[in-house]
């Protein structure tokens, strides 16, 4: 820590703070060489609660955080929509918790490619897997990699300035457009389509994508899910979210809501609400200034329930259309099951967003993976046949849930490591060497770790540029940029 | 109780200005000295003051004094209550990380929730009829003596678990 942070820090008031950085001052060089080590694979959400469990509830423990890229905060960053600012104040713990005094931040460090797992669990005694689901569930259907099909996952990390999805540049000509899943995911896609500009260029959503959907021809999207009202899987802040905003209007199908009513009585109350509010939006003559705002609405949309996708259709190789089939359901409740009724339909539209679910990917031939669950098997967190290894997050339970699930996962599994301790499954009598021998190996790779005050240099340079166009930041959108910024 | 709603459709202006210490609650617990640095800082006399008693997840009661117009989540701040993970997004209704139970009488006390509230609290934990989210409850007199308990989030975790896997 830099006498120059120390006086900001300082200045930025917080009694704890101060005290804080007041700890940290004497650094490392604190605390013993034979503390027990543990090692964090992944920034995200799961990564950083696992890491801020251990090092509250244990005062002698260090902890060290790899990312891949030389930016932190993982789905908080890159996955939480522009137009949620309020989820991302999760950051503010997760920056104390990387300025902890026991806590290091190892930035564009490739887990697996440019150390093993194998080399980290030599270093550390815990190595916890918390890298998330970066992959997605692919729809298995024809057409699937025509022009104007994309993936949540891509769309999502476009226009949140995921380097790798910098070039996805969507085709936003036509008027319809149809996501495929009814999850949050599927309507946050939906609602940045429809919102308005002026809403989104206050928020951190990346200055291309701003105005790529400044030009948007898209006037309606249609949310498709295989199964009925009853089943769909978004929750009901995302749903009142679409049912407010503004300049649109829904549009569904009331047929889809036969026998809905009679059912909400048994209902436990999130789906109860949920499926009210549905029902409401779907079926109930609106009073008179809701009347007023749908017909002044330009943008529509909508929920297409009972329709699982069979083929997307084509024109010149672009996305024409997509070609439903009609289920019906088996069974009742949360388990009901979605049946194919032989008929289809196809509905035109020229962009395909396919938003079925996030999937995690395995790391190192060494770790455990069960590929049909796409998870690291783990009994609460514990690897299963491998000592000394830990997964939390996505990883560990499948990619579902909200932020506060993920948090008492990852605390979950932080006690896990910190039991195995105490019991002395996992044994720490013997000193390991931590992030010193893996600096070494990295240098001797030729990568160079990004440290979290070079980080804080990337996060001044993008709040600083947001500022100068009215926005909370301007992401930097490649990662050399990044590292640029870094090391300078 | 026209004001709790009021603030409650404010959370964002009302706990800006809150957030670095929000964000600093989790690590109270390291922090022996704090005591003596922020008890200057008091608005108010301790007379004006409400009793609260939080019930933690140990189930360890904790009494504290809040000033009226504080918010729970306000006082789990300022007291340093070492409530892992509580209130994650900062008092701006996006979690449900603050959630707390009350015991009926006092819950009825607790004025109207609004739909946003309830939104959040659809997602919480072990939700219960009488739950409430810390952000949204501001203390008043009438509240002196309450009893506000967190709900205890690993027996919770393992129901959802059975459902999810």
């Amino acid at each position: 820590m830099s006498g120059h942070n120390l006086l900001k820090l300082w200045a930025s008031g917080g009694s704890r703070w101060r005290l804080h950085q007041g700890i940290s001052r004497c650094g490392k060089a604190c605390y013993s060489s034979s503390n027990p080590k543990v090692c964090i694979v992944g920034s995200g959400p799961a990564g950083f609660y696992t890491a801020q469990h251990i090092l509250k509830a244990r005062q002698n423990v260090e902890v060290d955080v790899y990312e891949r890229l030389p930016v932190p905060f993982g789905l908080v960053r890159f996955g939480v929509a522009p137009d949620h600012p309020e989820v991302k104040n999760v950051i503010n713990t997760f920056t104390q918790t990387a300025k902890h005094s026991r806590c290091s931040f190892y930035g564009n460090v490739n887990v697996g490619k440019d150390v093993s797992i194998d080399e980290l669990q030599q270093a550390y005694h815990a190595v916890v897997l918390s890298y998330g689901a970066e992959g997605n569930r692919s729809m298995g259907v024809p057409g699937e990699d025509l022009a104007g099909v994309y993936s949540a996952k891509d769309f999502v990390g476009w226009y949140n300035g995921l380097p790798n999805c910098r070039e996805l540049s969507p085709d936003l000509s036509c008027e319809t457009a149809v996501i495929l899943g009814q999850g949050n995911v599927a309507l946050d896609v939906a609602r940045i389509l429809l919102s308005p500009v002026d809403i989104l260029k206050k928020t951190d959503i990346t200055q291309p994508a701003l105005e790529a959907l400044a030009e948007s021809q898209v006037r309606r999207v249609l949310i498709v899910g295989r199964r009925g009202p009853m089943q769909i899987a978004c929750t009901i802040k995302e749903l009142r979210e679409m049912v407010n905003l503004p300049t649109t209007r829904p549009e569904m199908v009331a047929a889809d809501f036969e026998g809905v009513t009679e059912a909400l009585k048994d209902l436990p109350r999130p789906r109860k609400r949920l499926t009210e509010l549905m029902l409401k939006t779907a079926l109930e003559k609106p009073g008179e200034k809701e009347q007023e705002r749908r017909i002044k609405a330009s943008r529509i949309w909508g929920f297409r329930f009972f329709r699982s996708p069979v083929e997307v259709l084509a024109n010149h190789n672009r996305v024409a259309g997509i070609r439903l089939a009609v289920n019906k359901l088996e069974g009742e409740g949360e388990g009901a099951q979605a049946v194919l009724t032989g008929e289809v339909e196809d509905v035109t539209c020229g962009l395909v967003v396919s938003s079925i679910g996030y999937k995690s990917l395995p790391i190192d031939p060494s770790v455990p993976f069960d590929s049909r669950k796409a998870i690291v098997p783990n009994v609460m967190g514990r690897v299963q046949q491998t000592a000394g290894l830990y997964c939390s997050g996505w990883l560990k339970t499948g990619p579902t849930g909200v932020i506060a699930t993920t948090m008492n996962n990852s605390f979950d599994t932080a006690r896990s490591v910190m039991e195995d301790m105490d019991s002395g499954s996992l044994d720490v009598s013997a000193a390991k060497p931590g992030s010193k021998s893996i600096s070494a190996l990295l240098e001797k790779r030729g990568i160079k770790p990004v440290t979290f005050s070079d980080w804080e240099k990337i996060d001044n340079v993008e709040m600083s540029r947001g500022e100068a166009c009215g926005k909370p930041r301007e992401k930097v959108l490649t990662v050399e940029e990044m590292l640029q910024v870094a090391w300078t | 109780m026209s004001l709790v709603t009021a603030l409650g459709r404010l959370a964002h202006v009302r706990l800006r200005g809150y957030s670095r210490r929000t964000a600093a609650a989790s690590w109270g617990a390291f922090l022996t000295a704090r005591r003596s640095l922020t008890a200057g800082t008091q608005p108010l006399r301790s007379d004006n003051k409400v009793t609260v008693h939080f019930i933690n997840r140990d189930g360890e009661k904790i009494t504290v004094k809040g000033a009226p117009g504080e918010s729970l989540l306000d006082i789990v701040i300022s007291e340093d209550l070492d409530f892992d993970g509580f209130g994650a997004c900062e008092g701006t209704l996006a979690c449900s990380t603050c959630h707390l139970i009350f015991d009926e009488e006092v819950y009825k006390k607790l004025g109207p929730v609004t739909d946003e509230e309830m939104d959040m609290l659809d997602l919480a934990y072990g939700l219960t009829d009488t739950s409430r989210l810390g952000c949204q409850i501001c203390l008043t007199k009438s509240l002196e003596g309450m009893v506000a308990r967190v709900p205890e989030s690993v027996a919770d975790i393992r129901q959802s678990k059975d459902g999810s896997s």
